[in-house]
């Protein structure tokens, strides 16, 4: 131990009043802080700047879309045209030209057009699908045969962007997707009262159509239910085993590090890898069949089990240890301990790493491309093999469609997405809130 | 089909163990101590006898009938058809298939492919036929076996944990499995896409634009397959957004752990992370619709020419994407740093700023560099966005107004579309998704280690 | 009460502080456990810092009640008591690092040498730049011996160039008896010393500042007794230029280094008084209890 002595003496400049040096400095470095909790401050701002941006641009695009507008049109089931032989059969029925019906309907309206050009832009104000609406109805009701209603269709794409007000009226015809004859008539009718938005429940319940006004997601949302059924029956399994395998009963060896790795450098493989994996194995190789919900969930779920696994470590890592002594020390084999006490206190933790891993799974697109989800299915998948697409796919395809409506619906699929990634999330939240347990 | 027969199999599964169980009470007698293990796990046990080799025969019977189908159609099959060519052969294969699941054919078919249709069809069911035969006895004979065997002695219970251990075992080597099988397609794939273009062209090549012939006498008919633009235009796109999301990530997180009141953190946290949670075709679809736009716009009114699909659209985007993901991983790297240095600092007269650049930065860089790395990883393997914000042309610019491609787009644009198996185009997919993968595996491996590295020096 | 054993082992070496008057309360021992008013003086004739009616909150809990107590120049004073008693929270008040706390709340008057350290024109940075601290576990920071010391100087500019620095450092390294142990290995992590030199290389750093008083948080719990030693001999000099805060939870700690001690309880200044009286004849049944171990 060294003794104080003159030469450990701090020298002069140090010696010097603390209080006049700090003094000194004080400005600048009070400056350099605020400067510093500035840009830390932005920094914030711009992340949230962002969230608030992108969701009040796709809200304001996508809101429209839920909601479309109908055309009445005075329809008359005109026995001469849609069954001539007066026997009410099925079958006659079916094949009748409904779209006669129509085309009386909307000549009826506007007697005073003429020439085919003329005609067929004035036909084009109602969607291609009404005959079918008709017909329909027919078929439920023959009674309707001979009489005449006020029916309400579905419009046209176009008119309805311009009743929406996405069309400028201002432009030149020429540039304008909407003529002036058939903006007279659209006017006439909105005047007339026989233009009208209603809730769009096509959307809901339409699979896929190259009609912008036809299309609804129904047949992406059954994609992806299946998919994600399939996902979490094949993923949540066996990523609990896993689970449980690693954290109670593996060995510590060269063996379970290699696993370890394995699944820490799975969970930050780029996703289309796991596309090609897809493609080259389970379709090449096994045979599955293209774009199938099943190919799909499996992909899907192998890209899902490193998540439950690792959250299911976690959750196991929480249970503390003298719960796992205390049922060894009451005679427990290691099973029975695993499977009564650790297992049933750490299931709320797996299942929110589950849910979590789900509503990613359930945004995943990328990988579904490889395996040919991309398709134009207009059916709705009714099982694990039919060809089917899936929600986020779907917002891709239609991402690429130029009509101004389709942006629109674009924008509502995602709405609809979004609101499955909330419910998914609010729900793990919940449920982690609600049995959270601290020990 | 098969889902029928699997829930027969736990029909029949259920019954053993209630059958197994009584029989465990009956042979206990009056003192159920005389039992080794508890009564349900002799119902297990006759259920495991009675499910599980059921089960693996059903599993590999799927497997295998299919192909010895196939060798059985085509071994019936009159002499003139079975000695085309592989590929023609594949064709006439594809057509009885499309006939089998009832789908229409384009021609009117032949009159021995709809025998050899008629044939499929007859084997097929033959197939299932044998298969619930063979595995309603396999579950009986299962029950019977595991029945018979119930004694007092018979230490059901280990017996049955050491099934399920091996249960869980298989379980965690599914990881290992992907593992391998990722590297295993895409290495095959890659080497005979490297059979038809060599290796060096494929990395040093500065031309990308895969055509293959239709014909062998085409005009042009080898198309370039360079890696280099491709690469390029990647690491472009990357570049810039890490350089959005790195300083707006590590800003973030600094600001919100150390400056931060409890209330705004609570907020502004979660808030952020809603951007890990959207979905990237989310991304891709602001990107391409309302990002690249208003670049092209202003540019435009600067009087500067930017493409539709500039890489600055496409990296912005992608930058946003990844802000949470360097934001949370710093967050934890810069909490693991331990108060005392904090305080350490402050005693000395420190203010927060230079406690922060002078003490914590330093301490954390190296799990922050580990964070940034696996977001570099993150950003190069990312596909939605680039798809549908950047380009097709493989331009090899830094001008980040320009358009350039990735290797994923490129990926994803010669895998979907219906293409021939064989033709070094789809190959070449494979090849980029081996590189990918290796590109992102040495990343991650190295982020990983050094995030590792780092915890423990605190821990 | 076996006043006998404690006094044995004190060292008494008549290094008082002169200044200490005698005790008032000599004469009356105070039996009532309940009895929660500082007993002894607690006030000195050249005071450093002068602490008036201080109380701590965290949020809701009172973690501090009214304590007053003077700090001397050039004096050693211990903070003993119980674990949870407040001692450490008091200490910390000293240089306001409970401001990094956001539950806490404090009241009351500390003042620096006249200044009221919790008054609105009292920079923070510059109270810590003068009232310097050395904690629980040495906290070098990850960053070579040298840059260690040099922390303080280099964020305070209160060095000119390279060659003021280092002897700067040289100095503080040599005031904490380090500089013979570390001469060589100047650029080698903080991190790199054991335990006791990484404490000793923490004092440095609190020293290159040159600062007024030094605060010590329990600053050899974490070391092993050689180490301990070592720092108890460098505080007994560093008395010649600096006040010394001390917090120990070993009594035998507070008689070997300090010149007055002050027993905290629960929140309450219990007693203070200087080290030898505190320790042969304590004024209230809690502190005889504690250093007569029957708690602790």
């Amino acid at each position: 131990m060294n003794k104080l002595d003159d030469s450990a003496a701090l020298p002069p400049t140090a010696s010097r009043d603390i209080k006049t040096i700090v003094n000194a400095g004080l400005k600048r470095r009070h400056a350099a802080e605020r400067r510093f909790r500035g840009y830390g401050l932005t920094a914030i701002s711009l992340g949230l700047a962002f969230v608030v941006l992108m969701f009040a641009n796709i809200i304001g695009k996508g809101y429209p879309a839920f909601w479309q507008t109908y055309i009445q049109v005075p329809v008359t089931f005109d026995p001469t045209v849609i069954d001539p032989d007066g026997r009410r059969d099925p079958k006659a029925l079916e094949n009748a030209d409904y779209a006669a019906l129509v085309r009386a309907g909307l000549r009826g309206l506007f007697p005073q057009v003429e020439g085919r050009r003329e005609l067929r832009s004035l036909y084009g104000l109602i969607s291609n699908n009404a005959p079918l609406t008709l017909r329909a109805q027919v078929l439920a009701d023959p009674t309707l045969i001979g009489a005449s209603q006020e029916i309400w269709l579905l419009a046209s794409a176009t008119v309805d962007t311009l009743i929406k007000g996405n069309i400028d009226r201002t432009l030149d015809e020429s540039l304008r997707p909407v003529k002036d004859n058939e903006l007279g008539w659209i006017d006439q009718l909105h005047a007339s009262g026989k233009i009208q938005r209603k809730f769009n429940t096509i959307l809901f319940s339409n699979g896929d159509s190259r009609e912008p006004e036809q299309a609804g997601i129904r047949g992406a949302l059954m994609g992806s239910f299946y998919t994600l059924l399939i996902t979490l029956l094949l993923s949540f399994p066996i990523g609990v085993a896993t689970a449980v395998y690693l954290e109670e009963f593996a060995p510590k060896n060269r063996w379970t590090d290699l696993i370890e790795v394995n699944i820490n450098n799975l969970a930050a493989v780029p996703s289309i890898v796991f596309g090609l994996l897809g493609l080259a194995v389970f379709i090449n190789f096994f045979g599955l069949p293209r774009s199938a919900p099943l190919v799909g969930g499996l992909v899907l779920s192998l890209m899902t089990l490193p998540v439950i696994i690792i959250a299911g470590r976690a959750a196991l890592t929480s249970v503390p240890p003298s719960i796992r002594e205390a049922a060894l020390g009451m005679g427990a084999s290691k099973l029975q301990m695993v499977g009564h006490h650790v297992l049933p206190l750490a299931m709320p933790g797996m299942l929110t790493g589950s849910i979590i891993g789900m509503a990613r799974a359930l945004g995943e697109s990328a990988p579904l491309l490889m395996i040919g989800m991309v398709a134009f299915i207009v059916d709705v998948p009714r099982g694990i093999t039919d060809p089917a697409t899936v929600l986020p796919v779907q917002i891709y395809l239609w991402a690429d469609l130029p009509e101004r409506a389709f942006v629109e619906r674009t924008s509502a699929a995602i709405m609809v997405l979004l609101g499955f990634m909330v419910l998914m999330n609010g729900l793990a939240i919940v449920l982690r809130k609600r049995f959270e347990r601290r020990w | 089909m098969l889902s029928s027969l699997l829930l027969t199999l736990l029909l029949l599964s259920s019954a053993g163990y209630y059958l197994g169980r009584n029989r465990a009470f009956r042979v206990a007698g009056d003192h159920i101590r005389n039992l080794h293990s508890l009564p349900s796990f002799y119902g297990s046990y006759t259920a495991l006898w009675c499910g599980l080799p059921a089960l693996i025969v059903v599993a590999v019977w799927a497997m295998l009938q299919p192909g010895v189908i196939l060798e059985l159609v085509v071994a019936g099959l009159p002499p003139e058809l079975r000695e085309l060519p592989p590929d023609r052969l594949g064709l006439v294969l594809n057509d009885i298939q499309n006939l089998v699941s009832g789908n229409i054919v384009s021609s009117a078919p032949d009159p021995a492919i709809l025998a050899a249709a008629e044939h499929y069809r007859n084997l097929q069911l033959t197939g299932h036929v044998c298969l619930w035969i063979v595995a309603l006895l396999l579950a009986t004979a299962g029950i019977a076996y595991g029945w018979r065997a119930i004694s007092p002695k018979l230490r059901a219970r280990n017996q049955v944990e050491r099934v399920v251990t091996l249960l869980l075992i298989a379980s965690s080597t599914v990881a290992i499995f992907t593992t391998v099988g990722i590297v295993l397609s895409v290495l095959f794939e890659s080497i005979r896409f490297f059979h038809k273009v060599p290796l060096t062209d494929f990395l040093l090549g500065l031309q990308w634009s895969p055509q293959t012939a239709l014909r062998a006498d085409q005009i042009g008919s080898s198309g370039a397959f360079g890696v280099v633009p491709l690469f390029a235009g990647t690491l472009l796109i990357s570049g810039i957004a890490m350089l959005v999301a790195v300083p707006i990530g590590l800003m973030s997180a600094l600001y919100l752990s150390e400056y931060a009141t409890p209330k705004l953190r609570a907020i502004a946290k979660p808030m952020l992370e809603i951007l890990a949670g959207i979905p990237t075709v989310v991304y891709g679809f602001f990107a391409a619709l309302t990002v690249a736009p208003l670049i092209r716009d202003t540019g435009a009114a600067l009087g500067l020419q930017v493409a539709s699909e500039s890489a600055l659209a496409a990296g912005l985007v992608m930058g946003i994407m990844i802000i949470p993901f360097v934001s949370s991983l710093s967050d934890d790297v810069i909490n693991a740093v331990p108060q005392s240095m904090r305080d350490g600092s402050y005693a000395l007269g420190a203010t927060k700023s230079e406690t922060i650049k002078r003490v914590l930065l330093p301490a954390a860089l190296p799990g922050i560099v580990g964070s940034i790395l696996l977001a570099v990883s993150r950003a190069i393997g990312e596909t939605m966005i680039v798809v549908m914000a950047a380009g097709l042309s493989a331009n090899l610019t830094a001008n980040p107004l320009q358009a350039v491609t990735t290797v994923t787009v490129q990926i994803v644009t010669l895998l979907t579309g219906d293409q021939e198996f064989d033709s070094a185009k789809t190959l070449a997919a494979f090849a980029l998704g081996l590189l990918l993968f290796i590109v992102t595996l040495i990343l991650n491996i190295i982020a990983l280690h050094v995030v590792r590295k780092y915890r423990e020096q605190y821990e | 009460m076996n006043t006998m054993t404690i006094e044995a082992r004190v060292p008494l070496d008549g290094a008082l502080n002169p200044n200490a008057r005698e005790v008032p309360l000599s004469s009356t021992q105070i039996t009532d456990y309940d009895h929660r008013q500082t007993v002894g003086k607690i006030t000195v004739d050249n005071p450093k810092m002068l602490c008036r009616e201080v109380n701590v909150y965290y949020s809701e809990k009172h973690a501090l009640r009214q304590v007053s107590l003077d700090i001397g120049a050039n004096e050693v004073i211990a903070f003993i008591g119980p674990s949870g008693c407040g001692k450490s929270t008091f200490l910390r008040c000293l240089n306001r690092m409970n401001d990094t706390i956001a539950s806490c709340r404090i009241t009351g008057q500390i003042q620096l040498d006249g200044d009221n350290i919790y008054d609105k024109n009292i920079d923070v940075v510059q109270l810590r730049a003068r009232v310097g601290m050395v904690f629980q576990k040495p906290n070098p920071f990850p960053k070579s011996i040298y840059e260690n010391v040099a922390y303080g100087p280099r964020i305070h500019g209160m060095v000119n160039g390279k060659a003021e620095l280092d002897e700067l450092v040289q100095a503080s390294l040599e005031r904490a008896g380090l500089i013979k142990e570390v001469e060589k290995r100047m650029d080698e992590p903080g991190t790199s010393l054991s335990g006791g030199q990484q404490q000793r290389l923490c004092i440095a750093r609190a020293i290159a500042v040159n600062p007024e008083v030094i605060l010590m948080d329990e600053p050899c719990s974490a070391l092993d007794p050689i180490a301990t030693a070592k720092i108890e001999e460098l505080i007994d000099e560093l008395r010649e230029n600096y006040t010394l805060v001390i917090v120990t939870h070993s009594m035998q700690q507070a008689a070997r280094v300090s010149q007055r001690t002050a027993y905290f309880h629960l929140g309450d200044l219990i007693e203070i008084g200087e080290t030898d009286q505190i320790f042969t004849n304590p004024k209230h049944k809690l502190t005889e209890d504690y250093i007569t171990g029957r708690f602790g």
